[in-house]
C-alpha cells in the first residue's frame, strides 16, 4: 500500500526511542496517522510543527497498518506568526479540534481546504473570524450544522439576532426578545457585516464551542486531547480565554 | 520473574539513547568491570538519588537548596531567564551567554501531553517577581508552536508586574547557509532583521 498526498501537520507524539507518531489532515485521505522514523530528532522538529503543509508519502504492507510516513515540507505557516499570540492560539486550536473531532481515514476535502485557507491568511485581524467560520464548517461536515438563514420561530429572514442552544437554528430579534439571555447572540460577521471586534469573535467561539462540546466532543475521537467527554480541547479553551481577556481589556479601556 | 541480569538490561533499555541491544552491551561491559565501573556507578546513582533535588527557588537540579546559581553573589540579580527544562540551563551555562538568574517552567503548554498552565511553575515565577528587584525577564523558550504559545501566555500573566519582558531572537544559525535553511527559519530571520552600520 502506498500513496502520496498533500497534508497539514496536526500533531506529533513521541514513539519509542527516536520515532514519532504523526497525525496529518490529508487532502484526500482524511485524518491519517503514521510513523515517522527519526521524528524526535532535531532535523525533524521544524517539519513536524502543527500547521505546516507537507507532501506525505505513506507506505504500509496492509491498509489497516499504522504505516510509515516520509514527509517533505511544502510551506511553513507558523514561523511568521511567532510574535502574534492570537494567530498561534488559532493554529494550535484548529489542529487540536481537527484531531479530536474528525474520524480517522475518512476524506474531508472541505475541512482540509478550509483549514488550508485559514492558515494562508496574511492579515492577523482576520484569523479569529475565519476560525469561527471554519468551526461552523466542521459542525456542518459532521452533521451538526447551524442554520442561521431564517428564524426558527417566525420563519423571517431579516433581523436575525440569536441562535438557539438546543436546535442550533436562528431566532429573530423580536422572537427572542423575552428570553435573549438563554440564547447565543449571532456575531455580526456571520450576518454579513464587515465590521467586527474581539467581542464578536468571543461570541462566535462561545456559540460554536457550545455545539462542538454538546455534539462532537461528547464522543471525541481522540482521548489524548480531551480528558472528559464534553470538554473542548485545551488549546481551544485557551483560544476562548484569549478572546475573553481581549474583550475585557477593551471594556476596561472604554470604561477608563 | 526476571533474573537480576534481565531486569538490569530491561531497565537500562528504558534510558534515552539506549535500546535492548545497547543495554545488553552496557550490562556486559559493567559486569566485566565490576570494581572499576559498576560499583562506582552504583554509588554515584545512589548519591544522586538521595541528594539531587530541584532548587526551591529556580527549579534547577542540584545537591543543595538553593542551587549554586541561585547562591552565586556574582550573578546579576535584575535579569531572570525563563527556560522550559533543566537541560536548557545546562545549554545556556555551557555558552556563558548569560550571567543572570534562571527559572525553570517545567515544560510548555501542550494539548497532546495534557500540560496545563497550572502544571507549570508560573505562580512561582510571579512570586519571585513580586519579591525581588527584577528589571527584565527573558523568555528563552523553544521556537516551536508550543514554546511560543507558552511564551505569550507567560508574558500575558507577567504583564501586570511591569517588568520588561523579552524573548530570544529567531533566525539564522551561526554557520547556516541561506540555501539550506527551511522556510520557517528564513521567515523568522527576515522578521527579526535589524539595522546595521
Amino acid at each position: 500500500m502506498e500513496w502520496i498526498d498533500e497534508a497539514l501537520v496536526l500533531s506529533a507524539r513521541p514513539h519509542g526511542e527516536n520515532a514519532a507518531v504523526v497525525t496529518l489532515l490529508t487532502a484526500t485521505h482524511g485524518r491519517h496517522a503514521g510513523l515517522v522514523s527519526g521524528g524526535q530528532g532535531v532535523r525533524a522538529q521544524p517539519l513536524l510543527q502543527p500547521g505546516n503543509v507537507v507532501q506525505a508519502k505513506w507506505r504500509a504492507r496492509l491498509s489497516e497498518h499504522l504505516g510509515h510516513y516520509t514527509l517533505d515540507l511544502m510551506a511553513n505557516h507558523t514561523a511568521r506568526w511567532f510574535d502574534v499570540p492570537e494567530v498561534l492560539s488559532v493554529i494550535a486550536s484548529a489542529c487540536a479540534v481537527t484531531e479530536a473531532s474528525l474520524p480517522e481515514r475518512q476524506p474531508m476535502p472541505g475541512i482540509f481546504a478550509g483549514l488550508q485557507a485559514l492558515f494562508q491568511l496574511t492579515d492577523p485581524d482576520l484569523w479569529g473570524v475565519a476560525y469561527v467560520k471554519w468551526e461552523m464548517e466542521i459542525l456542518r461536515a459532521l452533521g451538526y450544522g447551524l442554520d442561521i438563514s431564517k428564524c426558527c420561530v417566525t420563519g423571517e429572514t431579516e433581523n436575525l439576532a440569536y441562535v438557539s442552544p438546543r436546535s442550533g437554528r436562528a431566532v429573530s430579534l423580536e422572537a427572542g426578545r423575552s428570553y435573549h439571555d438563554r440564547l447565543f447572540p449571532i456575531p455580526s460577521f456571520l450576518l454579513g457585516s464587515a465590521l467586527w471586534d474581539a467581542d464578536a469573535v468571543r461570541q462566535g467561539l462561545e456559540m460554536t464551542g457550545h455545539f462542538l462540546s454538546r455534539h462532537v466532543f461528547a464522543h471525541p475521537h481522540s482521548r489524548l486531547l480531551i480528558a472528559t467527554p464534553g470538554d473542548l480541547p485545551r488549546a481551544r479553551q485557551r483560544l476562548a480565554e484569549y478572546y475573553h481577556a481581549a474583550t475585557r481589556a477593551v471594556a476596561e479601556v472604554a470604561m477608563a | 520473574m526476571l533474573s537480576p541480569l534481565e531486569q538490569l538490561i530491561q531497565l537500562l533499555a528504558k534510558l534515552p539513547g539506549l535500546g535492548p541491544r545497547s543495554a545488553r552491551r552496557s550490562v556486559l561491559h559493567l559486569l566485566k568491570r565490576r570494581e572499576v565501573l559498576m560499583q562506582p556507578l552504583i554509588d554515584a546513582m545512589q548519591n544522586a538519588a538521595e541528594q539531587v533535588k530541584p532548587c526551591g527557588t529556580c527549579g534547577n537540579l542540584s545537591d543543595s537548596d538553593p542551587c549554586p546559581i541561585c547562591r552565586d553573589p556574582a550573578r546579576q540579580n535584575g535579569v531572570l531567564c525563563v527556560v522550559e527544562d533543566v537541560a536548557d540551563i545546562w545549554a545556556l551555562e555551557r555558552s556563558h551567554a548569560f550571567r543572570g538568574r534562571y527559572h525553570v517552567l517545567g515544560g510548555t503548554l501542550s494539548a497532546l501531553e495534557g500540560i496545563r498552565p497550572e502544571d507549570l511553575r508560573i505562580d512561582a515565577l510571579i512570586t519571585r517577581l513580586n519579591q525581588g528587584d527584577l528589571t527584565e525577564v527573558i523568555l528563552a523558550l523553544n521556537a516551536t508552536v508550543e514554546g511560543q504559545t507558552t511564551a505569550h501566555y507567560v508574558a500575558e500573566r507577567l504583564a501586570a508586574t511591569g517588568v520588561t519582558i523579552t524573548r530570544l531572537a529567531h533566525g539564522l544559525p551561526v554557520g547556516g547557509e541561506l540555501d539550506y535553511l527551511d522556510d520557517g527559519t528564513l521567515i523568522a530571520a527576515f522578521q527579526s532583521r535589524r539595522k546595521t552600520g
